[in-house]
C-alpha cells in the first residue's frame, strides 16, 4: 500500500528545500543588511495615511523600500531579487516533497503532523509568492524563510513519521476539508503574526522618531514599509483568515459529530480552536474599539496567535485528547 | 436611551455629515462616556456599558480565560473516570479544585454566567442596530456634504465641453446605477447639483446576520442538550442491542428527553473486523475497523444487512450508532468437581493498552463456595519480568488469559451495587493462578472442578445519540461564516459628484467618496467616475 521509494525521494527533496530555503534566508539577510532604509520622520511615511484611512499597500510599500528607481538597481536589490528566485525553488522543491508524500501514501499529505508542518510551510512559502506577484513583498522574505525553516527544521527531526495509512478515525473526506482549511489558516495566521511584529517595529520607530528619540531596533524599522501599510496588510491579512478559521472549525465540529457523535465536546482541541477564535475575533473587535486600536489590538493579535500555536504544539504535544493522532 | 441610541439609529446622516465630514458607515454602538444620575440613568448606564463593544471585548477575553482550565484538568462530562483519579491522587487539591467547578468548566455557573453575559450584551447591541440598519436600507443615500474637498479621495474634473450640468449629472447617475450603487439624483438648480450614491451595504447585513447567528448557534446548542439523548453499550459478537434506556451501559438524557422518542430499532452485531498496520514505526496502528450488523428498523420490520465504521455510522430515524471502541470477550465454561456445568459465559474483557492487553473478571455465584475469577486476556501474548502478562499486537496472533481464581463469597448479596468489572476479595481466598490458551482447562485446587478457555468473541462499543439541535446549530453556522465573510471582505462606500458654477461663471464638477470600512480605500471607485466623466473612460467600476 505504502510506496516507499516515493517516500524516500519524498524525504529527499523536503531536505534539498530546506538547503534552497537556508540559501534564501542568507541572501535576504544579506539584500535587507545593504538596503538604505527610510527616514523614520513623519514626513516621510505620511503618504501612507490618507484622511479616509485607505491605504494601498503595494504602490506604497514599492516607492519606500529600495529608494526610488533611477536605472541602476538600488543597493539590497539584486540580492533581494536572488532570493526571491531561490525562494521560489525552494517552494518547488517542497511542493514536490509534499506531492510525493501524498503519492507515496495514496492520499492527501496531511495524516499527521510531520505532514502537517511540511504542508503548512509550503502553503506559506506558497502564498508567500503569489502575493509577491502582484505587490513587492521583498522586504517580508526573511520573515516568512525563517519561519518556514524552522517548521520544517521541526518537522524532519521531532515530528518525524514513516509515511503510513491513516487510522480508521482519519478516514473520512473531512481530512480533506477540515484540515487543509486549517494548514490554510496555519501558514497565514504565521505571516499575519509576522506583519503585525513588524507592524509594532515601525511603529515604535516611527513614534521615537517623531519625538526625536532613537530605538534599539531602528536599523530594523528604516527598512520596513510605514507603520501604517504594515497595520494595513496585517489587518488584511486577519480579516481574510477569520471566516476561513471559521470554517474550519465548523468542519472540524461536523467531522467530530460523524466520528463520535457529538458536534462539540470540548475536547482539549477543540477547546483552543474556540480559544484561538475567541482571540482572533477580539483582536478584529479592538480594531473597532476605541482605545484599543493599533498597539493593543496588534499585541491582541499576537496572542491569538499564540493560542493557535499551543493547540498544533501544546495540544497535539502535552494534553492527551481524542485528538491524538497516529505517531504523532 | 438618548445619545447612544442617536447614534445607533442613525437615520439622518446628513446632519452628522456636516458635522464633522465623517458620518459612520455602519450601526456601530457609539462608545459610552458619561454617566447620569439617579435611578433610571443609573440602569441606562449599565445597560449602555453591558451592550458596549469594550465589554463584549472583555467578556470575549474572560470567555476565552474561562475555557483554558477545561483543557487542563479532566472533565467529568468526558472523562469521568479520570476526575475521580485525579480527587484519589491529591485529595485537597482536588476537592479545592473541584468546589471551583474545575472539573465541570463548561457546566459551571461562571462559565455560564460568562456566556450569557456576553449573549445579552450582543443582543442588546445587535437588535437595536438591526432596526437602525433597516431604516438605513430603505432610506436614500445622504446628500453631498457642502464641502466635499474635506474628504480624502477627492478630485476636481477637468471642464468637459459640451456637457451641460444636467447631462453630466445624468451621466454620473446612470454610470453608478448600472454598475449596482445605489444612487440618488439631486437635479441641478442652475447653482448646483448633485449626485449621491452607497455601495456594499452587504457588509453591515452581513455583520449583522453574523451576530444574529451566534446568538442562534447558542439556542440550538442549548435545544440539544436538552432535548437530546446520549448512551454507550458494549455488544458482543452475536448479541443485540434494541434501543431502549434499560439495554444502554450509561445513558445521559437531556432535561426534556421523553423515552417515547426513542427509535424501537434493534440491531445484532453479526461480526467485528480490525486490520492493523504489521511492521513499521507505526506497527500495531489501527488500519480499518468495522462492525458488520443486522439492523431491524422496528420490530417486525425486515432484516437489513449494515456496515458500522468510524466516520460512518447508522442512522435509524435522525438517531445515530456510532462506533467508538471494541475489545476481547473470552469463554469461559466451569465445571463442578462432578463434570457438570456451573458457568459459561463470553465475559466483556476492557482494553488497557494500545496492544489490547485486556482485563476482566468473571463471576460464578451458582457453586458452593462462589468461585472468581481475574485477570488478563492476551490477543498476542507476551510475559516479562517488568510488565508481567502483556499483549504485544492488538490482533489475536496469539491469545492466551492469565487467570487467578478465587472462592469464598462475591458480596453479591449484600446489595450494594457491584461492578461487573471488578472483583471484592474481602470475603474471598487466592486459589492460584494459570495461563490458558483457547481449548485449555484448569483443575482448580481443592476438589473445585475444572476451568475451561473455550476461546474468545470480540465486542464492540457503540454511542447511540441523538441531538434536534444539530440541524439548526449547523444552519447557524453556515450563517455565521457568510455573515463574517460578507462583513469583513466588503466595502461600504459613498462617492458624490458636485456639479456646480463657480462666481466665473464656469462649470465646476467635484468628484468626492468615502469609506469607514478598515483600511479600505475608495480612491479607485473615485478615480474611476472622474475618469468617466472626464470622457477619458467608459464606466464606473464598483464590485
Ligand atoms: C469540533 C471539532 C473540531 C475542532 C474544533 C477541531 C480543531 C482543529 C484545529 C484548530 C486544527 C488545526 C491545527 C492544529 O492545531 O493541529 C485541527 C487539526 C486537525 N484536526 Fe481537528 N477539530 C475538530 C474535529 C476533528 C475531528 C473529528 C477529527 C478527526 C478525527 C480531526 C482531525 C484533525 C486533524 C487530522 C488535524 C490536522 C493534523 C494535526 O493537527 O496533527 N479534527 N483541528
Amino acid at each position: 500500500m505504502v510506496n516507499v521509494t516515493l517516500a524516500e525521494f519524498s524525504n529527499r527533496f523536503v531536505y534539498a528545500a530546506m538547503v534552497a530555503y537556508t540559501l534564501a534566508m542568507i541572501t535576504f539577510a544579506i539584500s535587507m543588511a545593504a538596503t538604505r532604509g527610510r527616514d523614520l520622520v513623519p514626513a516621510v511615511a505620511a503618504p501612507a495615511e490618507t484622511a479616509s484611512g485607505g491605504v494601498a499597500v503595494a504602490t506604497r510599500v514599492e516607492t519606500t523600500v529600495g529608494g526610488p528607481n533611477d536605472g541602476a538597481l538600488p543597493p539590497g536589490r539584486r540580492s533581494a531579487n536572488i532570493a526571491m528566485s531561490v525562494t521560489w525553488l525552494a517552494t518547488i522543491l517542497l511542493g514536490v516533497g509534499v506531492l510525493l508524500r501524498g503519492l507515496s501514501v495514496g492520499r492527501v499529505p496531511w495524516g499527521n503532523m510531520y505532514e502537517f508542518s511540511i504542508t503548512s510551510a509550503f502553503a506559506v512559502s506558497l502564498a508567500f509568492l503569489v502575493l509577491s506577484l502582484k505587490r513587492d513583498l521583498r522586504w517580508l522574505g526573511i520573515f516568512v524563510v525563517v519561519p518556514v525553516l524552522l517548521t520544517l527544521g521541526l518537522a524532519v527531526s521531532v515530528l518525524y513519521t514513516d509515511a503510513e495509512q491513516l487510522v480508521p478515525a482519519l478516514k473520512s473526506y473531512w481530512l480533506v476539508i477540515h484540515v487543509s482549511a486549517a494548514v490554510i489558516c496555519g501558514g497565514s495566521f504565521c505571516v499575519g503574526a509576522a506583519v503585525t511584529m513588524l507592524f509594532l517595529v515601525a511603529d515604535a520607530g516611527e513614534r521615537r522618531a517623531a519625538a526625536g528619540k532613537t530605538y534599539s531596533l531602528n536599523w530594523l524599522a528604516k527598512r520596513l514599509p510605514p507603520a501604517a501599510s504594515l497595520d494595513a496588510m496585517a489587518y488584511r491579512i486577519h480579516a481574510f483568515m477569520f471566516p476561513l478559521w471559521t470554517f474550519a472549525i465548523v468542519a472540524g465540529a461536523i467531522w467530530a459529530e460523524s466520528a463520535w457523535g457529538r458536534y462539540w465536546g470540548w475536547d482539549p482541541k477543540e477547546t483552543w480552536a474556540f480559544i484561538t477564535w475567541v482571540a482572533y475575533a477580539a483582536y478584529l473587535h479592538a480594531r473597532a474599539t476605541a482605545g484599543w486600536k493599533g498597539r493593543k489590538a496588534s499585541v491582541i493579535a499576537l496572542i491569538a496567535f499564540g493560542c493557535f500555536l499551543f493547540n498544533y504544539f501544546g495540544v497535539n504535544l502535552v494534553i492527551t485528547g481524542l485528538h491524538s493522532y497516529a505517531g504523532v | 436611551m438618548g445619545k447612544w441610541l442617536r447614534g445607533a439609529a442613525m437615520t439622518d446622516l446628513r446632519s452628522e455629515l456636516t458635522d464633522d465630514g465623517a458620518p459612520q458607515l455602519s450601526t456601530q454602538p457609539v462608545e459610552v462616556t458619561q454617566a447620569e444620575f439617579g435611578i433610571t440613568g443609573w440602569l441606562r448606564w449599565a445597560w449602555r456599558t453591558l451592550t458596549s463593544m469594550r465589554t463584549a471585548l472583555i467578556l470575549l477575553f474572560l470567555l476565552a480565560l474561562a475555557s483554558i482550565p477545561g483543557s487542563i484538568f479532566p472533565q467529568r462530562g468526558s472523562n469521568p473516570i479520570k476526575v475521580n483519579q485525579y480527587i484519589i491522587d491529591s485529595p485537597t487539591v482536588g476537592r479545592f479544585l473541584d468546589k471551583l467547578g474545575m472539573f465541570d468548566v463548561f457546566a459551571s455557573p461562571w462559565f455560564a454566567a460568562i456566556y450569557l453575559l456576553l449573549f445579552v450584551s450582543l443582543a442588546g447591541c445587535v437588535i437595536p442596530r438591526m432596526l437602525a440598519h433597516w431604516r438605513i436600507l430603505r432610506s436614500r443615500p445622504p446628500a453631498a456634504p457642502k464641502n466635499l474637498s474635506r474628504l480624502g479621495d477627492y478630485q476636481v474634473v477637468p471642464q468637459v465641453d459640451g456637457q451641460t450640468p444636467a447631462e453630466l449629472l445624468g451621466r454620473a447617475h446612470d454610470g453608478l446605477k448600472q454598475s449596482r450603487w445605489r444612487v440618488d439624483l439631486h437635479e441641478f438648480d442652475g447653482q448646483t447639483g448633485w449626485v449621491a450614491a452607497e455601495k456594499g451595504y452587504a457588509r453591515e447585513t452581513g455583520n449583522l446576520l453574523f451576530h444574529m447567528a451566534l446568538l442562534c448557534l447558542l439556542a440550538a446548542v442549548g435545544l440539544g442538550s436538552l432535548a437530546g439523548f446520549r448512551g454507550t453499550v458494549i455488544v458482543r459478537e452475536g448479541s443485540s442491542f434494541a434501543d431502549t434506556r434499560s439495554q444502554f451501559d450509561s445513558f445521559q438524557p437531556g432535561r426534556i428527553f421523553n423515552d417515547a422518542s426513542l427509535p424501537p430499532f434493534s440491531f445484532t452485531l453479526d461480526k467485528f473486523t480490525a486490520d492493523y498496520q504489521r511492521g513499521g514505526q507505526q506497527n500495531g496502528a489501527a488500519r480499518e475497523f468495522a462492525a458488520k450488523v443486522t439492523v431491524k428498523d422496528e420490530p417486525g420490520a425486515a432484516a437489513d444487512d449494515r456496515l458500522i465504521q468510524v466516520n460512518d455510522p447508522l442512522d435509524v430515524g435522525g438517531v445515530k450508532t456510532y462506533l467508538v471502541g471494541h475489545g476481547y470477550a473470552p469463554t469461559f465454561t466451569i465445571r463442578d468437581a462432578k463434570g457438570v456445568v456451573v458457568f459459561r459465559d463470553t465475559v466483556v474483557f476492557l482494553p488497557q493498552d494500545g496492544n489490547y492487553t485486556s482485563t476482566g473478571v468473571v463471576k460464578a455465584p451458582d457453586t458452593v463456595p462462589q468461585l472468581g475469577l481475574t485477570g488478563f486476556f492476551l490477543p498476542t501474548a507476551a510475559v516479562d519480568q517488568i510488565l508481567g502478562p502483556h499483549s504485544t499486537f492488538p490482533a489475536p496472533d496469539d491469545p492466551a488469559v492469565f487467570m487467578s481464581a478465587w472462592d469464598g463469597d462475591l458480596g453479591l448479596d449484600s446489595g450494594r451495587p457491584q461492578s461487573v468489572y471488578k472483583l471484592d476479595t474481602s470475603h474471598m481466598q487466592r486459589l492460584g493462578i494459570k495461563a490458558m490458551r483457547p481449548g485449555e482447562s484448569w483443575t482448580l485446587p481443592r476438589g473445585h472442578g475444572t476451568v475451561t478457555f473455550e476461546g474468545f468473541k470480540q465486542w464492540s462499543s457503540f454511542t447511540v445519540a441523538h441531538d434536534p439541535g444539530q440541524g439548526w446549530a449547523l444552519a447557524s453556522a453556515i450563517a455565521a461564516i457568510t455573515g463574517l465573510a460578507l462583513s469583513l471582505l466588503v466595502r461600504r462606500r459613498r462617492v458624490w459628484v458636485k456639479v456646480s458654477t463657480s462666481a466665473q461663471g464656469d462649470t465646476v464638477i467635484e468628484v468626492a467618496g468615502m469609506t469607514r470600512s478598515e483600511h479600505a480605500s475608495v480612491s479607485d471607485d473615485v478615480e474611476a467616475l472622474a475618469a468617466d466623466l472626464a470622457g477619458r473612460a467608459t464606466s464606473v467600476t464598483g464590485q
